[in-house]
């Protein structure tokens, strides 16, 4: 039963903290020094020009990419080779990706219920009834028997954040959710996103959408070349950004 | 109802615009041509039989064969008729493609996984045996395993052998051959027992984790009644099963199965050229499903083998299920090249002795074709149903 017990750090510590974290592919240095406390509850937007490591370092929060060098810790968990880790943390963080990653051989119920299923050893019908909450949640409980094939990018991504939130995570990833959508089902999605930020849920996101920025997040992080250039509360990031390429990147995207 | 039809439709084009009646038009014409044309052959065939002396019809197939064939799986000597000789090829040709199928399966799956492997020197060496044997002509390949390696395996006496039970020489293989005797019965009823069993309990697992959500073990199980239970039988029945050994008497070996140097040949080469190409599909089948679902099962915590049984097998089958199946058909109908070394398939020795024999071209090339048709139908009829039953569906 050990494996089923619940890790969670004691309230006051952070969800997720990241510690003098370093990454290279091959001699290219794609994090560099990388310190960031998350609170527990906190909404995070992480911006930048393209290429500045954004994706890399929250993947690196799931061990889809491994760091070489520093710490993170998540939910009381901390990354390191041991398999056992990595499954905890696993459990705890649902993430979203830009090209939904539906599995397209199952149904969008399905879809929904394989991790509660296998992962967290869920009867059938009950993995079904969360599935189905979830799925109300984000509007498409109508489409719980098609295949993704058959749905529009909106709804195919927020089934998958559905499917997400059926492991019950504690804390939620976003790697550009919305950079493969056509602009009118950007807002379906990033609505769905809002409500779940209401909800009280750990976000880390990464987006070009600045709107939702200065709505949501709780402080925004720029990155630059690989490294943390400036973390801010969203007012002041657009406002008055403190660093030049903060301002130099803000006065690039928001010029239209 | 011309009135009515009239006052709605716009105003007929005249024949000859219409494209609905030309098509029918030129299709009536097509089909007029073509049965002409089979005509006037058929006729033209008829008159020319005739005219030579060569009676038609199948009648040829009881008569008596007078020729002995290498190899038989059924009882066979020269007193046979004709129709036996057809009867030993087919099923020599069977053979043959059976055992490419399995070995060519069980290599191409080994190699096109190697060639995926993260290991350098694996999947290099993996490439290098699909670039070179696909890149080969099948009947080159044949001719070198029987005319350039067989012959350098040893003599008789200095056979290569494994265990004492499996010799290879020069004149061929030879395996021990199991005797069954009374009791054995027992031994297979177990087996199915056992394998009925197991398809109860995977239906009981399954009901089980749905309505529980635990696991069990299906595999393991299933693997442990498989092989336990029929031991079992074995044993209480008092081990009812005797190998008779291939011995070596005078310059050859006697008793036991033997498999002759050509089927040797003829079923290595099918297995190895086929498998470079099944070892390609396996590869693009694999490839085919992208990273991205590996990385959304993974960020869903399944584990890695969890992530293989759920997502991207049954998403590689899809790829490579259809390909495999139409490399059965290619295997199958490259055993025809049995001829080239003497191996006695069905053109061995229907469409090629046979024919030599009575010269009922004809009929024995037309039924030669049938055969192939009807094997290589039932596959892809199979692979069709297949495809329409596991097919994504889009839109």
């Amino acid at each position: 039963m050990s494996e089923n017990k619940i890790h969670h750090a004691p309230e006051g510590l952070p969800a997720v903290q990241m510690q003098g974290v370093h990454k290279w592919y091959g001699e290219f240095h794609v994090l560099k020094n990388i310190n960031l406390d998350v609170a527990r509850g906190e909404r995070i937007v992480i911006c930048g020009p393209s290429g500045s490591g954004k994706s890399t370092m929250i993947r690196c929060i799931n061990r889809l990419e491994e760091h070489q060098k520093g710490h993170i810790v998540v939910d009381g968990t901390e990354l390191t080779n041991d398999v056992k880790n990595i499954e905890i943390i696993r459990r705890e963080v649902g993430m979203v990706f830009q090209h939904f990653n539906l599995f397209p051989h199952l149904t969008v119920l399905e879809n929904c219920t394989l991790a509660p299923i296998w992962v967290r050893k869920m009867p059938r019908a009950e993995a079904e009834e969360i599935a189905m909450h979830y799925l109300e949640k984000v509007r498409i409980p109508d489409q719980a028997n098609k295949y993704p094939g058959q749905l529009s990018g909106g709804q195919q991504q927020r089934v998958a954040i559905a499917r997400s939130l059926c492991m019950s995570p504690r804390i939620m990833l976003f790697d550009e959710p919305t950079s493969a959508l056509d602009p009118e089902m950007i807002k379906e999605v990033l609505d769905t996103m809002i409500e779940l930020a209401e909800t009280g849920m750990t976000m880390l996101v990464v987006t070009h959408e600045m709107g939702f920025a200065k709505t949501v997040a709780d402080r925004v992080v720029f990155m630059d070349g690989g490294e943390i250039i400036e973390v801010n509360e969203p007012h002041e990031f657009f406002n008055n950004p403190q660093h030049e390429r903060s301002q130099l990147f803000l006065s690039q995207i928001l010029q239209h | 109802m011309s009135d009515a039809s009239s006052e709605k439709a716009p105003a007929a084009a005249s024949f000859w615009r219409d494209p609905e009646k030309r098509a029918w038009l030129f299709q009536v014409l097509v089909v007029a041509v073509v049965l002409a044309l089979f005509g006037y052959i058929f006729q033209n065939t008829l008159h020319n039989l005739e005219k030579r002396g060569i009676s038609t019809g199948f009648a040829f197939l009881n008569n008596e064969a007078g020729f002995g064939v290498l190899m038989s799986l059924i009882p066979y000597d020269e007193t046979y008729t004709f129709g036996r000789t057809f009867l030993v090829g087919l099923l020599n040709t069977l053979l043959v493609s059976a055992i490419g199928i399995v070995f060519a399966t069980l290599f191409g799956f080994i190699i096109g996984v190697a060639r995926l492997s993260s290991n350098w020197i694996i999947s290099r060496l993996a490439a290098l045996y699909i670039e070179i044997f696909r890149n080969l002509p099948l009947l080159l390949q044949i001719l070198f395993w029987y005319f350039a390696i067989l012959p350098l395996l040893p003599h008789p006496r200095q056979s290569i052998e494994l265990g004492e039970a499996v010799f290879l020489n020069k004149r061929g293989m030879y395996l021990p051959a199991p005797i069954t005797e009374s009791g054995f019965g027992w031994v297979l009823a177990a087996l199915g027992v056992a394998i009925v069993a197991s398809v109860f309990i995977a239906r009981w697992a399954r009901h089980r984790q749905d309505t529980t959500g635990q696991t069990f073990p299906v595999f393991w199980t299933s693997l442990g009644l498989i092989v336990f239970l029929p031991w079992l039988a074995f044993g209480i029945t008092g081990f009812p099963l005797s190998w008779e050994y291939p011995e070596l008497r005078g310059f050859n070996f006697r008793g036991g199965i033997t498999v002759i140097p050509e089927l040797f040949a003829l079923a290595l080469a099918l297995s190895i050229y086929t498998a470079a190409y099944i070892a390609e599909i396996v590869r693009s089948g694999i490839q085919s499903v992208s990273h991205g679902q590996t990385e959304a099962a993974y960020a869903l915590g399944l584990k890695p083998g969890q992530t293989l049984r759920l997502v991207i097998i049954p998403q590689a089958m899809r790829v490579i299920i259809p390909q495999l199946t139409s490399q059965y058909l290619n295997l199958t109908k490259n055993s025809s090249l049995a001829p080239a070394i003497g191996y006695p398939d069905l053109v061995a020795l229907f469409a090629g002795t046979t024919l030599n024999q009575t010269g009922q071209a004809v009929e024995i090339i037309g039924i030669t074709m049938g055969v192939y048709l009807t094997i290589s139908l039932s596959i892809s009829a199979f692979m069709n149903w297949y495809n329409k039953r596991m097919a994504l569906v889009e839109r």
